[in-house]
């Protein structure tokens, strides 16, 4: 019985061991071909993108193309900035201060991913309830600072990473 | 099937057969005892195959023309629209085929509601149907993105973006399925290997479904199982081949009708502009056939409310064998569910009607009343109904309606009895 029981033991162990090591093989085949869809060198190479503002007037914004998703640079002036930072914490969907979403010293540059946070339509500018843009797909309305206002997009439009090279030259990624 | 044993008449046949019995399989296909009493909804699982097959012919040849590459594959539609012989045919045979195909299958799904096709015993049948339901929704998908127009580009960018709405790693999953930043090349390349792939995956299944009917065999108008095969049956050839074939020619004349006359009318004309990743169109449908679920979508004010809720819409079906708890299968003999069932053709219609107008004003009040109404009908109407529900006396067997003319029995019992 002691021997038979002993023949099972050593036989269930192959069989453990058998397994685990096919486990280990299928998952290291698996991988490669999940992690193959991920983006490419080419796509992350395409990380960083430089833009000249030097000719952007105040109240006027331009929109270039980051990554293949659109970003929003607009220059605003001192009344929208001032729109922007009267606004209650309370009254917004997803609270944040005007203040955090630019740079501090360039309160009048707004840059930010021109991407409805709903489901990525491209929202229009200067149209909606809140003087600042609207996304014509599922009706989200943001304010002059790209926060979410009304609608059913969950969150502010987003900040990319940024910084000013120079006073005429802001770089994206 | 047949109780008796399939012997081909030439030595050479019979040499074949013992060895790979295809001709056993092709004589069941023939003699397979198909109830007397299907009526004309029953022809489109014949009509479904034919869609599948066209698709899968048409849509091998337009690959050997089309260039599955975003600065490319725009141009490469327009070059098998003028260049390519017979081009424009076949891709609108193509593209209009993916809309008959949808409306053949979605009358073969409310026959199937109707006549509870669905019920014990053929549950796995029906399961099965609504994974190729799943994959030729994203088969069309897919497809409706290679053109690279304005409508595939948003329309991608879109759906993929419904993921994103998943907690925490809904970014990832987003940004892995586009293999980019955003919808681009490579979800177009990727999007176009999966296209291709679909349809065989569907083709098997299909296979499976079939074999899953040729279990049980099928239901029938009067939804009762067959007593005696000599009396309440017919040989599928040539019984059932000759009807499928006029219903299929009938069908056949309306495609023809649409690929020659309106071949766009299904179409939305925003996706004649190439795909421009900075100008949303002012406003995104998807193909008719997916309103209802997009007005569904968007009649939740929430992001990831309305993607549970699209989503639990089609998933909800799965369990529709077990939510269902008449045990009278054919909405014939049961008068206050169909009435319900009429409802809910009238609410999905609906539902497919303000899917294409604005989410504003009384649409969305309509869109989100004919949300309620969809998952009440399925979660509260089809348990309740089928406890509660005093149905009508059925048949005796299947002969006898036939006989008597009509669903009306003469001889009859009452299933309320609980035998």
């Amino acid at each position: 019985m002691s021997k038979e029981e002993k023949k099972v033991n050593r036989r269930d162990f192959l069989f453990t061991a058998s397994y685990t090591v096919g486990a280990v093989g299928v998952g290291a085949v698996i991988w490669p071909m999940i992690d193959q869809m991920n983006p490419d060198k080419a796509q992350q190479a395409l990380a960083t993108t430089e833009v000249d503002i030097s000719n952007i007037e105040p109240g006027k914004s331009i929109t270039v193309l980051w990554r293949g998703k659109p970003v929003f640079l607009k220059r605003r002036t001192s009344e929208e900035i001032a729109e922007a930072r009267a606004v209650k914490l309370d009254d917004l969907p997803d609270p944040q201060k005007d203040e955090d979403r630019v740079k501090e010293g360039k309160d009048e540059w707004l840059v930010m991913l021109g991407v409805c946070t709903h489901l990525g339509c491209v929202p229009l500018k200067d149209k909606g309830d809140f003087n600042g843009w609207f996304c014509p797909c599922h009706g989200s309305h943001y304010d002059v600072s790209g926060r979410i206002r009304k609608g059913p997009a969950p969150t502010n439009m987003e900040i990319p990473k940024f910084e000013f090279v120079d006073s005429n030259t802001i770089k994206i990624g | 099937m047949s109780e008796h044993e399939y012997v081909p008449k030439s030595k050479a046949a019979k040499w074949f057969n013992d060895r790979l019995p295809l001709l056993t399989l092709g004589a069941h296909l023939t003699d397979y005892p198909t109830p007397k009493n299907l009526n004309y909804w029953w022809t489109f699982g014949g009509i479904l195959t034919f869609c599948l097959i066209t698709q899968i012919v048409t849509g091998i040849v337009l690959a050997m023309h089309y260039v599955a590459h975003a600065d490319l594959a725009f141009a490469s539609v327009e070059h098998i629209m003028r260049d390519v012989n017979y081009g424009w045919l076949i891709r609108y045979i193509h593209s209009n085929g993916a809309s008959m195909f949808f409306l053949a299958v979605y009358i073969h799904i409310f026959r199937s509601l109707f006549y509870g096709s669905y019920k014990s015993p053929r549950e796995v049948i029906w399961i099965i149907g609504l994974m190729i339901y799943l994959l030729m929704m994203a088969a069309a998908f897919m497809g409706y993105v290679l053109p690279w127009g304005q409508m595939s580009f948003w329309g991608a960018t879109v759906i993929t973006n419904l993921f994103s709405a998943i907690p925490l790693v809904g970014d990832s999953i987003t940004t892995w399925l586009w293999g980019a930043y955003s919808v681009d090349n490579p979800t177009l390349n990727r999007f176009f290997s999966l296209h291709y792939l679909i349809p065989f995956l569907i083709l098997g299944l299909v296979v499976l479904h079939i074999w899953a009917l040729h279990v049980p065999g099928n239901n029938n108008p009067v939804g009762i199982d067959i007593k005696k095969p000599s009396k309440d049956t017919v040989p599928f050839h040539p019984y059932i081949t000759i009807k499928d074939a006029f219903a299929l020619l009938v069908f056949m004349i309306i495609f023809a009708g649409f690929v020659f006359f309106t071949p766009n009318v299904l179409g939305h004309s925003d996706n004649y502009i190439p795909a421009n990743p900075l100008v949303t169109p002012a406003h995104i449908v998807p193909e008719w056939y997916l309103l209802p679920f997009y007005a569904i979508l968007r009649s939740v004010p929430d992001k990831l409310g309305g993607v549970i809720l699209m989503f639990s819409a089609i998933f909800i079906l799965f369990v529709l064998p077990w939510l269902d708890t008449s045990k009278v299968r054919s909405a014939v003999f049961r008068p206050i569910y169909r009435q319900f069932f009429w409802i809910l053709v009238i609410d999905v219609l609906m539902l497919g009607y303000v899917g294409a107008m604005p989410a504003e004003g009384i649409y969305l009040v309509l869109a989100r009343v004919g949300t309620i109404y969809y998952f009440l009908h399925f979660i509260v109407v089809m348990p309740v109904v089928g406890y509660l529900e005093k149905t009508d006396p059925i048949p005796m067997s299947i002969s006898e309606p036939v006989l008597s003319g009509g669903a009306e029995p003469s001889l009859a019992r009452k299933v309320n009895d609980k035998v």
